[in-house]
């Protein structure tokens, strides 16, 4: 299977071969950089023309059609039409964590953007304690919501914030827990080394009824993280107007923008990573003529199938259920997700001593 | 027994859960409704009963079937309609008679209610298909629906008779059906 790994030794070589180790440092530093940002951007752009096609399509209409073949360019068309907006400045507002608030959301999510295994060799972060900071740093897009609601000086705001931190905070338990699970099966938190070892079956077939338990409640959990409907208290359309962003306009409210959709990647992504092999592709122990076959698909074609599954499940779920009280969405927390995900840790424990 | 229920409940839940997302899958699978408006110009059939811009027809002796009675300018809301009619002699009796001078439509205050068309006793105006009603001055929206040098249809005789007494009653649509 061909390895990103050769792509980036030929840059690191003819980098060093023309500047000191620093500066080739400092370059490769710069260029992954502009690669995650260039790539979340246009992920963004991919992800807000699938969303609006793929509700049209459960609502029987046939969404945008009309900027380029199929609406393709719908979104660009719609970013140009944000990047232009004015940015509007709120009565007494804190202007300086309103500010902040936007960028909070968005490196939080760009962080963990880059701790993600895209690809055979193409993972910009590779921590031993991958999965705990994964965890650790999208939980950062939390402070920005609480700041963005404080600072907005609205009511609405303020409602949605406190919402989406009860919310976000809450599931953050279950989506751990979760986690936990595969981290207790695997025996590592290093994501490459997770993915690795599902090269001979994916955890999801290996790992057992606790495995897919987690990932179900892994989908859950990470979709109320994402404050997408039926989750969505922290928006509210029908009773906050936007919520937390009430107040944003331009690009900062495009920050928020960007950052719900990523979220939403990142949460499938880590999904098809723990749970999907992520870019391993199938293979069945035994079939040896299959599994040859499956190699020859790309690594990182595995990976965006698995992670566009798991992404097409969380707006299946978003179009079809009807939105949760705030009290419901907790219960459902506390009462019953909590509960099965401490379980499911004992029985996947059980099965590991066995 | 309490801790069954519990364990229970998780799953009618999840089922219910898998059969809501079953009728939205068929939906997402089903034929779309959306219908494309330029591309299917001229191609779209539009009911009968769609309402969208005023006319009168005229014949190919450019005759209308207009009286010049009014019931149309008296039953619109707001309006719109204004009759204008002259005195003539009738070539054939010699009596002055009302003509139709000019039937003017504002357009642009139309509500499309359709009063003026279930009063008209002979059917001279109705509704046609035609929707594309953007224009770039208001002074195109004021629009005269008879045609130039027309004139009202030779024998209608018996039929306007019968439609004259029916006007005033109460049911003003069979006098437009009897046209």
């Amino acid at each position: 299977m061909w390895s990103f790994e050769k792509l980036t030794e030929w840059i690191d070589t003819s980098l060093r071969s023309c500047m000191s180790a620093d500066g080739a440092l400092l370059v490769e530093f710069v260029l992954i950089g502009i690669a995650i940002l260039v790539g979340y951007a246009l992920l963004a752009l991919f992800l807000i023309y699938a969303e609006r096609k793929i509700c049209a399509f459960f609502q029987c209409r046939l969404g945008p059609n009309r900027v380029g073949k199929w609406g393709i360019f719908q979104s660009v068309a719609d970013m140009i039409k944000i990047l232009l907006k004015e940015l509007i400045q709120i009565n007494k507002s804190d202007k300086m964590l309103f500010r902040l608030a936007s960028f909070f959301v968005i490196i939080g999510s760009v962080c963990t953007f880059g701790a993600i295994p895209f690809a055979k060799g193409l993972q910009a972060i590779d921590f031993n304690v991958g999965v705990f900071y994964i965890l650790a740093i999208s939980s950062l897009g939390v402070v920005g919501i609480l700041l963005a609601g404080w600072s907005s000086n609205s009511k609405y705001s303020m409602i949605g914030a406190m919402r989406s931190g009860a919310q976000l905070i809450s599931y953050e338990i279950s989506a751990g827990l979760s986690l936990m699970v595969i981290v207790v099966y695997s025996g590592t938190m290093q994501l490459s080394e997770i993915v690795a070892q599902q090269a001979d079956g994916w955890f999801i077939f290996k790992g057992h009824v606790p495995a897919f338990i987690a990932f179900v409640t892994y989908l859950i959990a990470g979709h109320a993280e994402t404050n997408r409907g039926p989750f969505d208290m922290a928006e509210a359309e029908s009773e906050l107007t936007a919520g937390y962003h009430t107040e944003y306009s331009g690009i900062q409210f495009g920050f928020f923008y960007l950052a719900e959709y990523l979220n939403l990647f990142i949460i499938a992504a880590v999904a098809s990573t723990m749970f999907l092999g992520g870019w391993q592709p199938l293979h069945i122990p035994g079939w040896d003529g299959f599994n040859h076959v499956m190699d020859y698909i790309p690594s990182f074609l595995w990976f965006f199938v698995k992670t566009c599954f798991c992404m097409f499940m969380a707006m299946w779920v978003r179009w079809s259920f009807p939105r949760l009280r705030i009290d419901q969405l907790l219960g459902l927390e506390w009462k019953i997700l909590m509960p099965i995900c401490l379980i499911n840790l004992i029985l996947m424990s059980v099965v590991v001593i066995l | 027994m309490k801790v069954l229920n519990y364990i229970k409940n998780i799953f009618v839940g999840l089922w219910h859960l898998c059969q809501g997302m079953y009728v939205t899958m068929l939906n997402f699978c089903r034929p779309k409704v959306t219908l494309q408006y330029p591309e299917n110009r001229g191609t779209r059939e539009y009911g009968e009963r769609f309402r969208a811009l005023l006319t009168m027809p005229h014949d190919a002796d450019n005759h209308h079937k207009c009286i010049a009675c009014g019931m149309c300018m008296n039953s619109c809301p707001n309006g719109t309609i204004t009759v204008v009619s002259k005195m003539e002699t009738d070539t054939v009796t010699g009596k002055p008679k009302k003509v139709l001078d000019k039937h003017l439509y504002n357009l642009g205050s139309c509500i499309f209610c359709g009063l003026c068309t279930s009063a008209c006793p002979t059917g001279a105006i109705r509704f046609s298909n035609e929707f594309e009603h953007s224009v770039f001055t208001k002074d195109r929206l004021l629009l005269q629906l008879n045609r130039p040098g027309s004139s009202l249809a030779p024998k209608p005789a018996p039929n306007t008779q019968t439609a004259k007494q029916d006007v005033g009653k109460p049911v003003e649509n069979v006098a437009t059906k009897t046209v």
